[in-house]
């Protein structure tokens, strides 16, 4: 009897997981479905390089001062950090040598990528979700204009290319940050902070970190616009896309920055 | 006879475990402007948007001019759905452009070409559904309701298409406005020889606009006839939904 019930239970558990699995693996398959439709169609004709230019203001130019803003403060911070950590062994170089490294392989692409997330990725699911709703996605459809063209594939696009110009201008604030905390707080010497600094600048370094920034920004657009493209229920709905798709874009942000960083130093 | 614009043959939809249309049949002849009535919920708008290709079918057939609808899709899709034009119920304008942008969408298709030519285009057009240029610039969130519907009918006839689907294009608006759009409808159809299909609850507007009526009920056509027969059907369902009576067999 007892065994029969512990039975049940456990059938019922790797039912669920399996189920879990299905749902997980079902999801998967209709992203990249979408993700390929979006860019087989956005590479075919007609083509709006107008939206293309739009898009890659909203991402780029308006997530410019929050993206700026956690470079210099966290480049600053781990400056700060390293000191205090690293001060009994050679706190000349280790200090700029982890905010370089530092910086330029995890925290910048990351910070930007997950700031971007949350501003870019809720209002793109947002809008495309309201869209979807009020059946303006229909009304295009019907215009004879492919969202996947119009709207999906500029979105798409312009977030793949400004991701890398801010994580480089992330870079670059978070360096300075933590020269200004290091030459005038901690009492660095200028120009043999530089000369270290730049000593740690390696170009495949910055290299992985345009490749994470693009990455994540695919990322970001796709989760933005796959949820917004599949809303329904109204408001409601449009809420519950807006949410699932920032989490979904900070999940596989996480996950593809962690792949990226063992695949390269693994 | 000649070989009817639309044909819709045996169409069934179900969302989920909600069976919305169960074998609708309904054929509209070239030139000619059909009504279709029935309940909030039973399947209207989802039948026009089968017929656009909004909306896949899970049977049936759906040929426009001869030709299959169901399953059809790139380049061929493209050249059914240039012969439409749909006023959506709830107007479903462009917010994030203004309304002459939205007027003129389906000729530009989102490019901004010709811009002074499309600003005279959007004007003509809506002048024809009674709006003056004023609100040219003006987004669509600004609009009343009323506005909205009839820059959407401005946007659906600016491409001058030879079928034109009308999803309640009377409802939200005054009697004399409403009459303005009733016109502009029996205009288009009598003048231009644009093919109609209306839905409707305005009855008044059903039998101005409308050569045939037909009922939509329970997923399927359940009468359909001229529009003088309208209030002597023999239908006991059209009866009760023409008069607007809460006794009798749809419950
Ligand atoms: N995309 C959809 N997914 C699920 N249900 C839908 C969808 N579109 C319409 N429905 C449902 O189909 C029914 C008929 O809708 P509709 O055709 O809009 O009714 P009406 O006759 O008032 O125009 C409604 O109950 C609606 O909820
Ligand atoms: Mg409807």
């Amino acid at each position: 009897m007892m065994a029969v019930r512990v039975g049940g239970a456990l059938f019922a558990f790797f039912v669920g997981i399996g189920r879990v699995a299905i749902g997980l693996l079902a999801t998967i398959g209709r992203v990249t479905l979408f993700a390929l439709n979006t860019i087989r169609r956005a590479l075919t004709p007609p083509y709006y390089p107008g939206k293309l230019f739009e898009q890659i203001a909203h991402i780029g130019w308006f997530s410019l001062p929050v993206v700026c803003l956690t470079a210099i403060f966290t480049g600053a911070a781990l400056a700060q950090q390293t000191f205090t950590a690293g001060s009994r062994f050679n706190a000349s170089s280790t200090v700029p040598g982890i905010v370089v490294m530092g910086i330029v392989r995890e925290l910048g692409p990351v910070l930007v990528g997950l700031m971007v997330a949350g501003r870019v990725a809720s209002a793109m699911a947002a809008e495309l979700g309201t869209m979807r709703v009020s059946e303006q996605l229909d009304a295009m459809t019907t215009l004879r204009t492919d969202p996947f063209r119009y709207l999906i594939g500029p979105r798409l696009f312009a977030s793949i290319i400004a991701l890398p110009v801010l994580v480089l201008i992330a870079n670059c604030l978070g360096i300075l940050g933590g020269y200004l905390i290091a030459v005038y707080k901690l009492g660095f010497n200028a120009t043999s902070y530089l000369t270290i600094s730049r000593n740690f600048l390696e170009a495949d370094d910055i290299g992985m970190a345009l490749v994470k920034a693009g990455v994540f920004g695919f990322f970001i657009a796709l989760m933005g616009c796959y949820y917004g493209f599949r809303a329904d229920g109204g408001a409601a709905g449009v809420g519950d896309a807006t949410r699932t798709a920032v989490v979904s874009a900070f999940v596989l942000i996480l996950l593809s920055n962690l792949l990226i960083t063992v695949t390269a130093f693994g | 006879m000649s070989e009817p614009k639309i044909q819709l043959t045996d169409v069934a939809k179900t969302f989920g475990t909600r069976t919305i249309l169960d074998g609708v049949n309904l054929s509209v002849e070239p030139g000619e402007s059909m009504a279709i009535i029935g309940q909030s919920g039973s399947g209207k708008s989802v039948t026009l948007k089968c017929i656009l290709g909004l909306v896949r079918p899970d049977r049936g057939s759906i040929r426009v001019d001869g030709e299959e609808v169901v399953g059809a899709h790139g380049r061929d899709m493209e050249r059914i759905r240039a012969k439409f034009g749909l006023l959506f119920q709830g107007s479903a304008l462009f917010d994030s452009l203004p309304v002459w942008r939205n007027v003129t969408f389906g000729l530009t298709r989102g490019r901004n070409r010709e811009p002074a030519r499309m600003r005279k285009i959007a004007e003509e057009n809506l002048e024809r559904v009674g709006l003056d240029s004023r609100i040219l610039n003006l987004r669509p969130s600004e609009l009343s309701g009323g506005m909205q519907k009839r820059v959407a009918l401005a946007r659906a006839i600016a491409p001058r298409p030879e079928i034109i689907f009308f999803d309640e294009p009377t409802t939200g608006l005054d009697p004399i406005r409403a009459d303005v759009i009733n016109d502009l409808i029996v205009s288009l159809v009598n003048d231009l020889g644009v093919t109609a299909l209306t839905i409707t609850h305005d009855m008044a507007s059903a039998r101005k606009i409308a050569h045939r009526v037909a009922m939509l009920y329970q997923g399927r056509i359940i009468w359909r006839g001229p529009r003088d027969r309208l209030y002597d059907s023999g239908n006991p369902y059209v009866d009760q939904f023409v008069l607007g009576r809460a006794e009798g067999p749809i419950t």
